[in-house]
């Protein structure tokens, strides 16, 4: 008796743990098509008007390129430097491995204020703030790690056996990596990668210390409007900023299945560990 | 740290490191083939991560003028000082909430099927995957006075006036233990799934109730996570900026909020400077003291 009160307790708290959790995201996207200009629940009617006005002022279009743009180019700086350091991980032998390591997901642990802070100071003096170059490179220390865990996780699923078969069968270890290693962590370094999207696309604190005039990314933006006036048009571009994210997880969701289903097909007994 | 301490471990156990002198320094810091992979991103980190972080800590003891001028100025000040005391007060009941819904969270998770598991793990990562800045900006909305939940409240009859929560404790909480329940849950789960169910089976067995098993076998032996789960969360909690300076009034201020003020608004680089090494210096304290309850390195490998 008491289990089953104690278990409808649990179940209970973990719906209202869930509504919590979820009910601001779902109260968005009905908002942003409301007709009430002054975003009181519950909506009214239904409308684009918020969404047409976005695309007749061009500095939200413009914000929104840049932030692609830096989101685009730190993904892909990231996977690059992140899968080498995974590979080097998983299978070399390096010094001060500890250390390494620390310095490796230090981004992880460290606050954003301070990293903006601190970047902001050290770009300044060689004029990188307000440049894509300079929110990448920062953006790149704050993905990478995602991408490092990631492949790390998929590399130790890898069966070894399968790189020594095709060396055996007389590729070289080059080739054997194109052929039967990156395929096998693909999957991994594409979550990787767009793990380092999203961070890069969602950034605000470290953005706020590298924006200015010249060039300001979509979320310092919005919060440059948030901090002025609450406007239905921020609800609307919040929905796409939040669609933009659904649409990552999404991926990584079809290329971990995709990657179970070739584990399965394949006759290793173990599982991928995704 | 236990970071550090598996490291060694690891190393001491590969083969040709037992001669001892010279050699042995040299087999320690060579470096294979696959080993040197690791220096691009070491490279690019300690240019552009690190390097910053050192100028940051320079720059807190000679901005203005050489010495500890900006630090003495933090503790003279008594708004500095509250707002200090404000960071620790709000981290902490952050962390105490958190861990109230966390606790029962986590020990849901590990009584629960495969797929269950799955949706509660994928649910509270949420928070950690949508923008700080969407999910506190929709909470402005859920929150304020002619918000969706005073509204629902006021007309079903629940309140006659609409209860304050923007600007104020109550608001910053709110927003904030969202962000912080994938800090708590994680770890605490991790030591949950690692207690061998058969010692509270053990208990039941020589007598004790199902409650009392629970209270005194399982409880204590969850100890760890909880304790890194804390710590964790406490960390995460007091750099803060986005949440605090969004839902919170004056009196809410947090560090991570001062340190903007003073460089967007007073230009005050080494005082910013030096508030950010102290959140710095505590961080990373803090941290040290969780990787005795927990492998971090294991932890953070395995957050996504």
């Amino acid at each position: 008796m008491t289990r089953i009160l104690t278990r409808t307790g649990l179940i209970l708290l973990a719906v209202v743990i869930g509504a919590y959790i979820l009910l601001p995201i779902l109260i968005i996207l009905p908002m942003s098509v409301s007709n009430n200009a002054f975003l009181t629940f519950p909506p009214e009617g239904f409308t684009w008007q918020w969404f047409e006005k976005l695309k007749l002022d061009p500095t939200w279009l413009d914000a929104a390129t840049s932030s692609l743009w830096i989101a685009l180019l730190s993904a892909a700086l990231s996977v690059v430097l992140g899968t080498l350091a995974a590979l080097a991980l998983v299978r070399g032998r390096i010094p001060f491995r500890g250390p390494v390591l620390m310095v490796m997901l230090a981004p992880l642990i460290v606050p954003y204020v301070i990293v903006g802070l601190a970047v902001y100071i050290a770009f300044l003096r060689i004029g990188l703030t307000e440049t894509t170059l300079g929110f990448v490179l920062v953006h790149t220390c704050l993905g990478v790690p995602y991408v490092m865990i990631n492949v790390c996780a998929g590399l130790v699923a890898v069966d070894r056996r399968l790189e020594m078969a095709s060396m055996n069968l007389g590729a070289g270890p080059v080739s054997t990596f194109f052929r039967i290693t990156l395929p096998a962590i693909l999957p991994n370094m594409l979550a990787g990668a767009l793990f380092a999207f999203i961070t890069s696309w969602d950034e605000v604190v470290v953005a706020i210390f590298m924006s200015g005039p010249t060039l300001t990314t979509l979320p310092v933006k919005m919060w440059a409007g948030i901090r002025v006036q609450i406007d239905p048009t921020l609800a609307a571009i919040s929905s796409l900023a939040l669609l933009v994210i659904v649409a990552c997880f999404v991926i990584i969701g079809l290329g971990r299945l995709v990657q179970r289903l070739f584990a399965r097909r394949s006759l290793s007994s173990d599982s991928t560990g995704a | 740290m236990s970071l550090t301490r598996s490291v060694t471990l690891e190393k001491s156990g590969r083969p040709g490191t037992r001669s001892g002198g010279p050699s042995r320094l040299r087999s320690k810091l060579r470096l294979d083939g696959w080993g040197l992979l690791a220096v691009p991103l070491l490279v690019f980190l300690l240019v552009i991560f690190v390097g910053p972080l050192c100028l940051l800590i320079a720059k807190s003891f000679t901005d203005p003028t050489v010495g500890f001028e900006n630090y003495q100025k933090i503790f003279a000040e008594p708004l500095y000082l509250k707002i200090l005391r404000n960071t620790f007060v709000t981290a902490l009941v952050v962390t105490v909430v958190t861990l109230l819904l966390a606790y029962p969270y986590a020990y849901l998770m590990t009584i629960a099927k495969p797929f269950w598991r799955t949706i509660l793990l994928l649910l509270v990562l949420v928070p950690f995957w949508t923008s700080v800045l969407v999910r506190t900006f929709a909470l402005v909305l859920l929150l304020r006075d002619t918000g969706v939940l005073n509204t629902i409240a006021q007309d079903a009859g629940l309140i006659s006036e609409p209860i304050a929560m923007l600007r104020t404790l109550r608001g910053v909480v709110f927003g904030m233990v969202q962000v912080a329940l994938p800090f708590a849950v994680l770890p605490i789960y991790a030591t949950m799934r690692g207690i061998d169910t058969r010692l509270t089976q053990a208990a039941q067995g020589l007598g004790d109730r199902p409650s009392g098993a629970f209270w005194r076998v399982f409880v204590p032996l969850s100890m760890p996570g909880v304790a890194a789960g804390m710590l964790l969360t406490f960390i995460q909690a007091l750099g803060y900026y986005i949440t605090p300076a969004m839902l919170g009034g004056p009196k809410n201020t947090m560090i991570g909020e001062l340190i903007v003020q003073q460089v967007s608004t007073v230009l005050q680089f080494g005082f910013a400077a030096a508030l950010a090494v102290i959140l710095l210096v505590t961080t990373f304290v803090l941290l040290a003291i969780a990787g005795r309850f927990m492998n971090l390195e294991r932890m953070l490998m395995g957050r996504s």
